[in-house]
């Protein structure tokens, strides 16, 4: 499964999804040290990872509130019930996976031919790797400020920008599908950084010789693009791939400060759901329980994933 | 070895932060890290005002603080769900704030789940008494027999009228100072068809309908609740629907949009106020806080009055009301609670300030001082406050809610023709339904 030629970064998430069930129960008997130097880890991932879940999973058999203490009263499993009866809820997560078709083509590809285009730059490649990274460190509270601005009805620079080339602006906060050209035009512009290091460090990681032997072998550069940046990118590309899909799937902030999931609640994502039911209607153990139903839908996810990516590994035509 | 050492020098700095930010006692850090409540002034106020409403209140704050000891720290939140997520998470994790503006349709849930101190002896003590309120606001204010709010002002759903518009279509009483009585439905179709002749234009009315389910909510609400009562009781665990009265009320503002065409039926809030600042329509349905809107707007004169009774015998004016709330801490001393109480009073004698936004003050003394009554046109329609209808008492009502959301766009699609009155009601049936059936939280 270990190819010379997969990139790094592939290969670290690779080996954290999926080898410590197996590693660290034959190492860790072994060495306690290793247990010392991983406590602070785990004590965290306890903490605020484990423990919460596990609480989710109880209240989410209750009818918690979060405006009273205490569990509630027990109510079996009919949150659940409820939750997977309701439209509200499918509305919402249908527009998670909405967003997530809408920006992850975008968000794989688009990394890719620029990051190797920039690879190609004789010159003052550090200015075009910042300037392509520099959006994502902006929060998203100050992106969503910037674009709001921008989307702005008769004055913003984006809807004034349409006008330039003869066209008429989308309402951008008043219709769904300006609404969702709004937020996904925002996403791809701040999360693209990201996948765009991403690819840069597979390509970085390629070996020169290669290049060489192929242009001796009389490749163009186009050539050398076509049977070797991208092949050997491959596994980037899919680690790529299912960061953006978890990450899409996860969408909120955006979508929250831009459009509070308006207009209509016709762009609110589950997660803005699972919010808006848990704190702004009070029913902890109701948005708990949505929070389950979400939370399993992505881990059917990623190990769908991981099969795939096995399967894929394991065919002899690309080892 | 000359120096520090590194860990000489970390140690050094760590305790330096953990000293500067125990030495400043009170401060945000520390009372994060124990858990009390911060007390950076003595009555720490949280309200949700925005735009002209904002400036009023921050004069009024300021005025306080002028006049008196005691130090206020105002925070503007945002409007609308935000805030109460915000106030009752605060409250119920114990770090509310000492004062706090609730609208009265959201004071239900609030006070059911024990979020509220009550309005006890200190506001008696202070002159803070029922007598003193507009009876419909404290009504509302009082929920199980325990008064939980002191109300600043209610801000009803009225009707405002181009004065030029309405003497062309002969609507004016003889002193030319307000409409002519209307009684009943028929007669106001009549009005609102010669305030179209008069204009000239397409339409005699305006209301913002499309991406406006507030405003449908109201309208709507502002007529059925003539003929009927409270769609939903219990809490909002029952459905209390009279159908007839809803498919009357559908019925009615269908006449109005599609049957005579006598409003738009696709305008937004932009639509409406441009057909009513350039006198193109006679009358506009909204909200009082709309007044400052069109103070300003040249050549414009126009005023503002309750609806008429229109479909039941008596005027019903759909309306909300602005009030203040001491949320529960059990860290709040005594005395910032007796500050908190002062606050309040101090607030409540500005209230012909606060009535420059629109509002009818709530406070009496004020409502009847004549400040108040030369006040044009915000003391024409105070007979609203008394008629007011609030939103049906339940957990999932009020000011901004999903419910209202909801509600408001089953109510747009029937006035743009897109469901009959029948099928409003079994629409409006439905998404009740998802309200009441849901688990409440209280």
């Amino acid at each position: 499964m270990t190819t010379s030629a997969m990139a790094l970064p592939a290969r670290d998430v690779d080996t954290t999804t999926s080898a410590p069930p197996k590693d660290g129960s034959t190492r860790g008997g072994q060495n306690k040290a290793g247990w010392i130097f991983a406590t602070p880890f785990l004590v965290l991932y306890l903490a605020f990872l484990i423990g919460p879940v596990l609480i989710g999973i109880v209240i989410s058999l209750f009818n918690t509130t979060t405006v009273q203490s205490g569990l509630g009263s027990f109510v079996g499993l009919s949150n659940y019930a409820d939750v997977l009866t309701s439209g509200d809820f499918w509305a919402s997560m249908w527009h998670s996976v909405l967003f997530t078709l809408l920006t992850a083509p975008l968000l794989v590809l688009l990394p890719l031919v620029f990051a190797i285009l920039a690879s190609r730059m004789a010159r003052a490649q550090w200015f075009y790797r910042l300037a392509f990274f520099a959006p994502y460190v902006v929060p998203s509270s100050a992106v969503c400020l910037i674009f709001a601005f921008m989307y702005t009805p008769e004055t913003g620079l984006i809807t004034n920008a349409f006008g330039w080339v003869g066209l008429t602006a989308p309402d951008f906060f008043g219709s769904t599908s300006g609404a969702w050209f709004a937020v996904v035009l925002l996403t791809v512009w701040w999360t693209f950084g990201f996948n765009f290091i991403l690819y840069t460090a597979a390509i970085q990681e390629i070996s020169e010789e290669v290049y060489e032997a192929a242009a001796i072998d009389g490749a163009g550069p186009w050539q050398q693009i076509k049977a070797i940046t991208v092949p050997l990118l491959r596994p980037t590309m899919s680690l790529v791939l299912i960061l953006t899909v978890l990450a899409s799937l996860k969408v909120f902030d955006q979508i929250f400060i831009l459009l509070a999931g308006g207009p209509n609640y016709s762009t609110r994502p589950v997660i803005q759901y699972i919010y808006d039911t848990g704190f702004t209607s009070y029913r902890g153990g109701y948005a708990a329980a949505a929070t389950m139903v979400y939370f399993v839908t992505l881990v059917l996810v990623s190990v769908v994933w991981l099969l795939a990516r096995r399967r894929f590994n394991t065919n002899p035509a690309n080892a | 070895m000359t120096g520090l050492s590194r860990r000489q020098f970390l140690a050094a700095g760590g305790g330096l932060t953990v000293a500067g930010a125990l030495s400043a006692c009170g401060s945000p850090v520390v009372s994060s890290l124990t858990g009390a409540q911060p007390q950076t002034a003595d009555v720490i106020y949280w309200h949700l005002f925005g735009g002209g409403d904002g400036a009023n209140m921050a004069t009024m704050v300021d005025q306080f603080q002028k006049s008196g000891t005691r130090s206020i720290e105002s925070t503007l939140l945002s409007w609308g769900n935000p805030y109460y997520t915000k106030l009752s998470l605060s409250a119920s994790s114990g770090r509310p704030p000492d004062v706090a503006i609730a609208h009265l349709s959201r004071l239900p849930l609030l006070a059911e789940a024990g979020l509220l101190e009550p309005i006890g002896d200190q506001f008696t003590e202070a002159g803070v008494t029922e007598d003193k309120f507009t009876p419909a606001a404290w009504e509302k204010a009082t929920v199980g027999g325990t008064t939980y709010a002191v109300p600043l002002d209610t801000h009803p759903f009225v009707l405002f009228y181009n004065v030029a518009v309405a003497k062309k279509a002969g609507l004016l009483n003889e002193a030319g100072d307000n409409l002519k009585p209307i009684e009943g439905a028929d007669q106001f179709l009549d009005a609102v068809k010669a305030m179209k002749d008069a204009a000239g234009g397409d339409f005699g009315a305006v209301a913002s309908i499309t991406a406006d389910p507030s405003t449908c909510w109201r309208f709507f609400t502002m007529i059925y609740s003539g003929v009927a009562g409270p769609m939903v009781s219990d809490l909002g665990t029952k459905v209390t629907i009279d159908r007839g009265a809803m498919e009357e009320t559908f019925a009615f503002m269908q006449e109005l949009t599609q049957g005579q065409k006598l409003m738009p039926a696709n305008s937004t809030a932009t639509t409406s106020s441009t057909l009513f600042s350039q006198s193109r329509v006679g009358f506009l349905f909204d909200g009082v806080w709309q007044i400052p809107t069109y103070r300003d707007v040249e050549d414009l004169e126009f005023n503002v009055v309750p609806f008429p009774p229109l479909l039941g015998e008596k005027p019903a004016a759909y309306a909300d009301s602005h009030a203040l709330v001491l949320p529960t801490s059990s860290a709040r001393s005594g005395t910032r609670t007796s500050d908190a109480v002062r606050f309040v009073k101090g607030l409540l004698d500005q209230s012909e300030t606060w009535a420059d936004g629109g509002h009818v003050p709530a406070w009496l003394p004020s409502q009847n001082s004549s400040e108040f009554k030369k006040m044009d046109p915000q003391s024409n329609y105070t007979e609203a406050a008394f008629n007011a209808v609030y939103d049906p008492a339940a957990w999932y009502t009020g000011a901004g809610s999903d419910f209202q959301v909801a509600m408001g766009s089953v109510i747009a699609s029937v006035l743009t023709g897109g469901t009959d009155p029948k099928g409003g009601v079994e629409n409006m049936t439905s998404s009740l339904e998802q309200f009441s059936t849901a688990r409440p939280p209280v």
